[in-house]
């Protein structure tokens, strides 16, 4: 049990070096679509949403677990269309000159 | 789907993430890395739905389904002007998931009489502490930057010692909720409510001019968030994607911080704006600023062979930012180069002005950093200032009296001539007078940017 959850943390560490490493890398210029597509990736929050709304654990359970799936499918969703909209716009600059 | 495979496919999806975001180093591969990360969010979705012991699909299928119209139409809707409003309304509604689903894990345990293992109590009330600040705070982030609240600092007396009383409280409910970890479930509802009124409680203070750092805050707190649900249901994946979140977030943070030159702490605590610029540096009386009409700007643009284009909020505000790349192909026409200067605070989020340059089909490759552009105003012949105030103001180079002394500036100042668009002489945000204005190689064209805007474009039509 405490096994996992060390592994847990190690993990975590070394994720958020990783984390650093990459985004001090992204142009300043792709820091809105940054943010937006981190966003959509902390929506992953729906992963255990899934979980809890169909344990069948009681209707407690059921009605925040679809609530919890409902804002993390719009996070996931609006952050990944908002991010494609907007990396869009930077794309087609240089063959539109 | 035996759990190995499970485990080895949630892998997958976090290579993709990590690609995804390792991709955003370029404008030209960015696109493809969003989409190598949302298929790798589908692959851990479908996994989640064949593996686990889910007995009812009905309700999941109708959250997924509601959520993504929602979010896709949120997506589509929303203006480039908007969009530090949607990233914090993103943000929220991530952090409240991850409220949920830790409440829920902990109810379940509660029906189930089954007591929870210690680290999972534990993570259980971290989840709910910072889902449910992450939630309320970006919904009044959201409240503020769609003014449908003051943006100014909202601070009564004694507020931060109302926010310790709460935090403390919070952790002794929880530290309590641990060591008993029986069927009395009240003190995990007192824990969410006053997590959620510490949301409110600790963005309220912040004015609107702060909202980059909180909302960049806020984006780390909401990977945070998602990292400590995966401690919860034991998914690493969860926790993968929550820390690059994270660390996203605290980049984007300290980045924003170092370009207004303050700590983190002032941000969160300063309530800066709220003293009504009574620090306000050298004043004004006695200098005047030079006016210029369309007409003079318009020969002075016309005949320029390098304009700096130095943007802020208000033209975004005045939604000009399309005239102003109008004006720019005008001047190019002509045979002029121009550029555009971007400070890391010229709009209401980290990178903002860029999008919405991009936005106006500004290829982005004209777009510069602070740091690249700033040895080259020397050779503009005029630096355009439109809708700028504090990012250009030379005091903060000179004036260790100013507020803003010693925050990195565009040195729009260093240029053979200056014209600044602007609506009349009041102050930036900081509430201080900009030494710019008076500057002799200064002229002032007052108006709405985009009014002022389209008379320059017209008027640089008729120089012959």
């Amino acid at each position: 049990m405490l096994d996992t959850l060390i592994l847990g943390i190690v993990i975590f560490t070394l994720a958020t070096f990783l984390g650093v490493a990459l985004i001090n890398r992204v142009p300043p210029t792709l820091h809105t679509p940054l943010m937006s597509g981190a966003n959509a990736v902390s929506g992953i929050t729906v992963v255990g949403a899934i979980i809890v709304a169909g344990a069948g654990n009681g209707w407690i359970s059921v009605v925040l677990g679809f609530v919890a799936v409902v804002f993390a499918m719009i996070n996931v969703v609006g952050g990944y269309a908002v991010t494609d909209r907007m990396l869009q716009m930077f794309k087609r600059k240089p063959e539109a000159r | 789907m035996p759990h190995a495979i499970a485990e080895l496919l949630y892998l997958v999806a976090a290579v993709c993430f990590i690609i995804g975001i390792k991709q955003l180093s370029s404008p030209a591969t960015a696109v493809n890395g969003n989409r190598i990360s949302a298929v790798g969010m589908l692959l851990a979705i479908v996994v989640t739905l064949l593996d686990r012991s889910i007995v009812s699909y009905g309700v999941i299928f109708a959250g997924l389904v509601v959520g993504t119209a929602l979010g896709l139409w949120m997506a589509r809707a929303v203006r480039m002007t908007a969009m530090p409003q949607m990233v914090a309304l993103l943000n929220g509604l991530g952090g409240g998931a991850s409220l949920l689903v830790g409440g829920a894990e902990f109810l379940k345990s509660a029906l189930l009489g089954a007591p929870l293992a210690i680290d999972t109590a534990v993570t259980i009330q971290l989840s709910l502490l910072i889902g449910a600040v992450t939630f309320t705070g970006s919904l009044v982030a959201y409240a503020k930057l769609q003014e449908l609240i003051s943006g100014r600092p909202i601070v009564f007396p004694g507020l931060k010692s109302v926010n310790a009383v709460l935090l403390l409280a919070i952790i002794a409910l929880g530290a309590w909720q641990v060591i008993h970890p029986g069927s009395v479930t009240w003190p995990l509802y007192a824990v969410a409510a006053l997590s959620l009124i510490l949301g409110v409680l600790v963005v309220m203070p912040i004015g609107g001019a702060d909202m980059p750092v909180v909302i960049s805050l806020l984006n780390s707190y909401s990977g945070l968030a998602a990292a400590m649900t995966g401690f919860v249901i034991r998914n690493d994946v969860l926790i993968i994607s929550g820390a690059l979140v994270g660390s996203s977030g605290i980049i984007l943070s300290q980045i924003m911080c170092k370009a207004m030159n303050r700590s983190l702490a002032n941000v969160l605590f300063g309530a800066f704006g709220s003293a009504g610029g009574v620090v306000a540096g050298r004043s004004s009386e006695g200098l005047t600023a030079r006016q210029v009409s369309a007409e003079d700007a318009a020969i002075q643009l016309a005949y320029a062979r390098l304009v700096i284009v130095v943007p802020g909020y208000g033209l975004a505000v005045a939604q000009a930012q399309h005239l102003v790349r109008e004006l720019a192909d005008l001047i190019e026409k002509r045979g002029g180069e121009v550029k555009y200067a971007i400070h890391p605070v010229a709009g209401r989020m980290p990178g903002h002005m860029n999008v919405l340059l991009a936005e106006a089909n500004v290829p982005y490759d004209k777009l510069y950093d602070m740091e690249q552009v700033n040895g080259e105003f020397e050779r503009a012949d005029v630096a355009l200032v439109v809708g700028a105030n504090d990012v250009v103001n030379p005091a903060a180079r000179t004036d260790p009296a100013s507020p803003i002394y010693g925050m990195p500036i565009l040195n729009a100042d260093h240029a053979k001539s200056v014209i600044v668009l602007k609506r009349g002489m009041g102050s930036g945000f900081a509430g201080i007078e900009n030494d710019l204005f008076y500057n002799p190689r200064t002229a002032m064209l007052f108006g709405d940017a985009k009014a002022s805007l389209t008379t320059l474009v017209s008027e640089i039509k008729n120089v012959s």
